[in-house]
């Protein structure tokens, strides 16, 4: 048990906890400011922006002798009777002074760099720094020049903090961005020849206190002010990364990491931060049909191109898709690994009610080469979805659990009347024309989704359906921990949530809310048992109940 | 507030006298008013006959435009610092890269909704290169809503009409302290 004071405030540190000076003073609730010093990356303590006045009390006598000079924080262990003082006029001084000598050749120009908002340089300077600007330099605006394909660097706004060189080095090991030159001529750039390129190069711009290095795929697109930040989950592999999906008006802007220790502690991948403009697409399908002889017969609300599909309201499509469904009789049901875990049970249980024999199957997950671990243990999955564990484990219940594979030939041997099919894949290609017509073999063939396929071409009832940023609920991922997100923004008009259409289908009223539904899973399902409390920030670890329960 | 609260102070009304029982008096010293005013120097005008005048256009809160800078082009930044200002939610901007190498951001397209602006003129307060201001034109209007919408081009003509007669507020920008190129 180690005990610091910080501030002349007590804290007692646990026994086989290691903190610095800043993670020391965050327990009592002191911000230490900082640029160098990130909890993912070695330390260099070069900023010189965390000096604190430092000493040790003597255990005994229980007397303070301080340092007679400044120490950096980050790099000073919080070790017992450590002393730190943070809020003197010497620590207030020494801040003033770091912000003015950064400040110096630092180009005034806020109003047009992306950082402004969220910039640590702004924040410190406004806390710390002095009102006047004693520098003779007129302000000026940054060169730029770009570092790979999604980094920009913008070189006079550069604090020289080396996160981003300490990143590819120590994070990602492919050591492309360096310092070059000395002294006041330091600049950050990549060898001739050799761009940042690396699959987790986007993270340097998050890392960046300053507005030096810019999103390429972000830069000018929105101020950070005008968007709100939402919680979320990745769904590009089955790593499943915490993120943040910051929007304006139901428009994604960007996405960024979520420091999450049990998952993607503070990284994600370029895949999943640059792969969420299909959300965006244009060739969205929007509108549910339902295909009627009758209604494109007498001309009431065809669409036009002689499919006999008309488009329809969709309470009206719900109704009509819960008359057929229960009038046809035998039901199959494909879930696909994009469904929250609340809504494979939802249509799970719609099926069992329609038809108590009904075939429950998990969809194909896609796998794309093998997964990619980088030197600290970030992991790409090769597995391109979020919840397959999930959905798994939620059809396990209802029933023998099917492939995709193992459920076609079912279709004509079993007379199946309905397949009801849920997509959400963002690969295109996920389903071939052989496959959807061998599923189109059955009388009625329900399709969810989101973009058009040779299935959505086969389909008798359409129904389009969400993204992971438009979705509520949980995903399991590869090691079974579940995290539970709300929705960022909304569907498009004309496409509804898969949770929404089951709640409807179901009788039940009001909103369609995931909560309730996970509170019932973690009642009725055992291995989603930890689920029942609160769903943290971090998500759950499914497994610990399993092990205690075995 | 009650009845009784001592920061009331209570009236009464005074009592009329001979004079004002009689009216006649009251009725000729209204009538005097009437007659000076009509003798006397007129400060309506006849609109839109008559155009009125305006004491300062430089303060005066009209029709918006965007300034140029010395090379012709839009003096924009695209820093949207006027849409955060603005309270009605007027201005609508989409930044881009600029063309010119020594400027780093311009709008690609810049529209302000002159139907829902309320000419507070935060916008112009709020502009850290000049680049918006507030005119004198005040006679706005228009056939449909879709033409009260002004874009860059529009906007950059009111400032070519009225640049002559009304100079930029201050020499914003490059020449001045607070300011960037």
């Amino acid at each position: 048990m180690a005990k610091v004071w910080i501030d002349d405030q007590e804290i007692e540190l646990g026994d086989n906890e290691r903190l610095n000076g800043i993670e020391a003073a965050r327990r009592v609730g002191v911000e230490v400011p900082h640029y160098c010093w990130h909890p993912g990356l070695s330390v260099v303590a070069s900023c010189r922006m965390c000096l604190v006045e430092c000493g040790t009390k003597n255990s005994e006598t229980g007397e303070v002798s301080m340092l007679p000079k400044l120490v950096p924080a980050c790099q000073t262990p919080a070790k017992d009777g450590t002393v730190m003082v943070t809020n003197s006029e010497k620590v207030a001084h020494a801040r003033a002074f770091v912000e003015e000598a950064l400040l110096i050749d630092h180009p005034i120009d806020c109003p047009i760099c992306d950082k402004a908002g969220e910039c640590n340089l702004q924040d410190y300077h406004f806390e710390h720094g002095q009102q006047e600007r004693r520098a003779d330099i007129k302000p000026f605006t940054s060169r730029r020049r770009s570092m790979g394909e999604t980094v920009t660097l913008f070189v006079d706004r550069c604090v020289m903090c080396s996160r981003c060189v300490r990143f590819c080095r120590e994070v990602t090991g492919t050591n492309e961005l360096m310092v070059v030159q000395r002294g006041a001529h330091e600049e950050i750039d990549v060898f001739p020849g050799f761009p940042l390129e690396n699959k987790l190069s986007g993270n340097v711009v998050d890392l960046c206190p300053v507005g030096a290095l810019g999103d390429s795929d972000f830069l000018y697109s929105q101020r950070v002010w005008f968007m709100k930040t939402h919680n979320g989950v990745c769904t590009g592999c089955s790593t499943g990364c915490s993120i943040q999906i910051d929007e304006n008006q139901d428009k994604v802007y960007r996405i960024r990491p979520r420091t999450n220790p049990h998952v993607n502690q503070w990284w994600m991948c370029d895949d999943g931060r640059y792969n969420w403009r299909y959300i965006h697409d244009d060739a969205r399908l929007i509108g549910p049909s339902v295909s009627d002889p009758a209604v494109s017969g007498n001309g009431a609300s065809s669409n036009g191109d002689g499919s006999g599909l008309g488009l329809m309201e969709w309470s009206t499509v719900i109704a009509r898709v819960d008359d057929d469904v229960r009038t046809a009789g035998k039901m199959a049901v494909v879930l696909s690994p994009h469904l929250t875990v609340e809504e494979a049970y939802l249509l799970c249980t719609y099926a069992r009610d329609v038809d108590p024999d009904a075939l429950i199957a998990v969809g194909p997950a896609p796998v794309v080469g093998e997964d990619e671990t980088f030197s600290q243990g970030f992991t790409i999955r090769a597995e391109k979805c979020p919840n397959r564990r999930g959905v798994e484990e939620v059809a396990a219940v209802f029933g023998k659990r099917l492939t995709l594979d193992e459920l076609l030939p079912k279709i004509t041997r079993d007379g199946i009347q309905t397949v009801w099919v849920t997509g959400g894949y963002p690969q295109a290609d996920w389903m071939d024309e052989a496959t959807a017509n061998q599923l189109a073999a059955a009388q009625m063939l329900v399709v969810q989704d989101i973009a058009d396929s040779p299935l959505w071409q086969v389909a008798t009832h359409k129904m389009p359906s969400a993204t992971f940023a438009e979705k509520e609920g949980s995903y399991v991922n590869f090691s079974n921990r579940l995290q539970s997100v709300p929705w960022a923004i909304r569907p498009p008009a004309g496409a509804r949530t898969e949770g929404s259409v089951y709640w409807q289908l179901l009788g039940r009223s009001g909103l369609y809310q995931s909560k309730i539904v996970l509170k019932e899973v973690a009642s009725e399902i055992a291995f989603f048992r930890a689920a029942g409390e609160d769903v943290g920030e971090h998500g759950v670890d499914l497994t610990i109940d399993m092990l205690a329960g075995a | 507030m009650q009845a009784n609260d001592p920061d009331i102070l209570w009236v009464e009304e005074p009592k009329l006298g001979l004079a004002g029982k009689l009216y006649l008096p009251l009725i000729a010293q209204g009538l005097t008013t009437t007659t000076r005013h009509l003798f006397s120097k007129k400060i309506t005008v006849s609109y839109p006959d008559t155009e009125p005048e305006i004491a300062n256009p430089l303060i005066y809160r009209g029709v918006h435009r965007l300034n140029r800078d010395e090379q012709g082009r839009v003096k924009c930044v695209a820093c949207f610092l006027c849409a955060t200002a603005c309270p009605a939610h007027c201005i609508d901007i989409i930044g881009t890269e600029s063309p010119w190498p020594d400027r780093e951001k311009y709008p690609e397209s810049f529209t302000i909704d002159e139907l829902r602006c309320i000419y507070c003129g935060m916008c112009e307060e709020a502009c850290p290169v000049d680049a918006i201001e507030l005119t004198s034109l005040y006679n706005l209007t228009g056939r449909t809503r879709e033409e009260m919408v002004f874009d860059k081009e529009k906007l950059l003509s009111v400032h070519d009409q009225t640049i002559d007669k009304e100079p930029m507020r201050s020499q914003g920008g490059a020449t001045s302290q607070g300011g960037f190129p």
